[in-house]
């Protein structure tokens, strides 16, 4: 298929956000995109809803339509059999076991085929995004073209069998655009930082009136007049909900606070559904302690329930980007994170938030913001610049267009 | 009003970061990096950071100081590190002789730091610039005043701070088109000392406004 524009609410555009990065901003990707002059982009991966890759390309695709250049997103189809492998590729790679069978990466391939059948590969520059059509480079035509790999999951502890299968095809292509550092892996062409970005203006987002945030506030019994500690993330143990529950009774013999640990759903997941009955029993009786299982459809419960918060936790063992980071900090919300995964490039510590690495840690990060509002203040703002300067959708449009242009300009690998 | 001899011609820089090879879990191993990465990773760990990072204007002067106070505890070699003022500084060459002395330094009178682990690695990274002309020229000072006032953080990142590389003086390509092709010498000196290393690009940008309005009114 190729997706169009996304159905839901209107379609942002770049005037719009004008307001929150200055006209000068918008001027240079403008400045940039005409240097592109119409040339064609390709973004292809594997889903056009659901997801952090699809929700960004959802607003990518339509903001580089507006600096005039002319993107086009594919999306690759396969059977449940190929998504299964896919899945089990995933997680393999982002380190878990993983028992190959010779058949997989036959299905895999064979699927491949069927896309590179399927779609055109003409564009001047091509993106494909994960690990799911990362063998389309065989559809590379002849000629100046450029392709460029997006990898937006964690490869530093990868699964060798499936990694061994992978990289052949992932050292073909011109460039590899990686999260972090830490995620990349030694290939012979460049690899590039790019980050993964928020759109400020989404509902997870966009500012909201202060009576919405109370409004939220009231139907989880919060009280607004006492600190509020909150960590947003799914139920899961590497997000460490019960070590934020240890933290939090630390700094309760300090300060008369409270806990709100906010996730996704966990029904249809047994791991996360047995997380969450841990978390409740952590928890006991704590009236102060709010446990809060939202449905996927939550973007304003959260937004207000970030907005709300005095602190917000991150307190990952593990953790891709982290994105709930720096949807905190543009609420300009002081952070106390651990320092795992993409959370340092987010939080520079001592600058926009503080960094721990353990339970005991965290609860003394938190004390002493509790007992330094002004600090906690000055956190939050900086916190807040540092995600418009990097961690917005348009800073993702704007290294895009570099990354074009860089490529442009030294030819084909 | 005077009219330049030759007019100002803005761009603006937007820099890809390169995700090197090198990265070091302790401060001997940093060190051996600042020997041996590129011209493009001091840039980026330096120069490059203090653009990224212009909104930061107490403590943070760039990714190496950063790195040593918050991964490795050493607040006494991070302060060092940090005070390196990269305005001083018109090659990269200089800069990263610099930087190892400072290591050499410590590690002479704190040997024992030398193989302590990391809290987080040290990722060498490097920048690589795309210049773009904003297709702007300006013949005089009232004109220069109005791009500037249009100028983004890129372009201002660009003209004040990377210039001085390019140029190899020590100083900024507005001031350099201030003196030589407008001969307005004390503008040109007073630009110089605008000091970007502690205050934000919106706040060296203002102050560049302020000189100049003082200027035209003169």
């Amino acid at each position: 298929m190729t997706a169009s524009a996304p159905s839901a609410s209107r379609l942002m555009q770049l005037d719009d956000y004008v307001a929150i990065l200055g006209v000068q901003e918008i001027d240079d990707l403008r400045v940039l995109a005409r240097r592109l002059g119409g040339r064609t982009v390709q973004m292809v991966n594997s889903t056009a809803v659901g997801g952090g890759v699809a929700e960004i390309l959802n607003r990518l695709v339509p903001l580089m339509q507006e600096l005039g250049v002319t993107p086009r997103w594919d999306v690759i189809t396969g059977g449940n059999d190929f998504f299964e492998i896919t899945k089990a590729f995933h997680n393999a790679l982002h380190g878990g076991p993983f028992e190959s069978r010779p058949q997989d990466f036959e299905t895999f391939l064979a699927y491949t085929a069927q896309n590179r059948q399927r779609l055109s590969f003409d564009a001047e520059f091509t993106v494909i995004h994960d690990p799911q059509p990362i063998a389309l480079i065989d559809a590379r035509p002849a000629g100046k073209n450029h392709w460029i790999w997006r990898c937006h999951i964690d490869l530093s502890h990868p699964n060798q069998r499936v990694w061994d299968f992978m990289r052949p095809y992932a050292c073909r292509y011109d460039g590899a655009l990686f999260s972090s550092p830490e995620f990349s892996r030694r290939l012979p062409i460049p690899q590039y930082l790019f980050f993964p970005c928020i759109d400020p203006l989404s509902d997870k987002n966009r500012d909201l009136a202060p009576d919405v945030v109370q409004q939220v506030a009231e139907r989880f019994g919060i009280d607004t007049d006492r600190p509020v500690l909150t960590q947003v993330s799914r139920f899961d143990r590497l997000k460490d909900p019960v070590g934020v529950i240890r933290a939090y009774q630390v700094v309760k013999r300090y300060a008369d606070c409270q806990l709100v640990l906010a996730g996704g759903s966990a029904t249809d997941d047994p791991e996360g559904a047995q997380v969450l009955a841990e978390v409740r029993e952590a928890a006991a009786s704590d009236p102060d302690v709010h446990v809060l299982d939202l449905p996927p459809w939550s973007a304003i419960e959260i937004n207000a329930l970030q907005r709300l918060s005095t602190i917000v936790i991150q307190k990952s063992l593990r953790e891709g980007f982290g994105l709930t980071v720096a949807e905190a900090l543009w609420k300009k919300k002081p952070v106390v994170a651990s320092a795992v995964g993409g959370i340092p490039a987010q939080v520079i510590h001592k600058h926009t938030g503080l960094l721990a690495h353990s339970v005991e840690g965290t609860a003394y990060q938190i004390r002493f913001l509790l007992s330094h509002p002004s600090l906690a203040q000055k956190l939050g703002e900086q916190g807040h610049e540092h995600v418009r300067e990097h961690f917005l959708i348009t800073s993702n449009v704007r290294r895009y267009l570099a990354l074009f242009l860089h490529h442009d300009s030294h030819g084909r690998s | 009003m005077n009219r330049a001899i030759r007019p100002f011609e803005f761009f603006t820089a937007e820099y890809l970061t390169i995700i090197d090879k090198q990265q070091a879990q302790n401060l001997g191993e940093l060190r051996d990096g600042l020997e041996h990465c590129s011209d493009a990773s001091i840039f980026y760990h330096t120069f490059h950071s203090l653009g990224r990072y212009h909104f930061l204007t107490e403590g943070f002067s760039n990714d190496l100081a950063q790195w040593v106070l918050a991964s490795l505890n050493r607040p006494r070699l991070a302060e060092q590190l940090g005070a390196l003022d990269v305005r001083g500084y018109v090659d990269l060459k200089r800069l990263r002789q610099d930087l190892i002395r400072t290591v050499d330094e410590f590690l002479r009178v704190y040997p024992k730091t030398a193989a302590a682990e990391a809290f987080e690695p040290f990722y060498f990274c490097s920048s690589a610039e795309v210049l773009v002309p904003l297709g702007w020229q300006a013949w005089t000072l009232a004109e220069f005043r109005h791009y500037v006032e249009r100028m983004g953080h890129g372009a201002f990142h660009f003209h004040f701070l990377v210039s001085r590389l390019r140029l190899h003086l020590q100083s900024n390509d507005f001031s350099v088109w201030f003196k030589d092709a407008l001969g307005l010498e004390r503008l040109a000196l007073l630009t110089e000392r605008i000091d970007i290393t502690t205050d934000t690009i919106d706040g060296a940008k203002a102050c560049l406004l302020r000189l100049i309005d003082r200027e035209l009114a003169a």
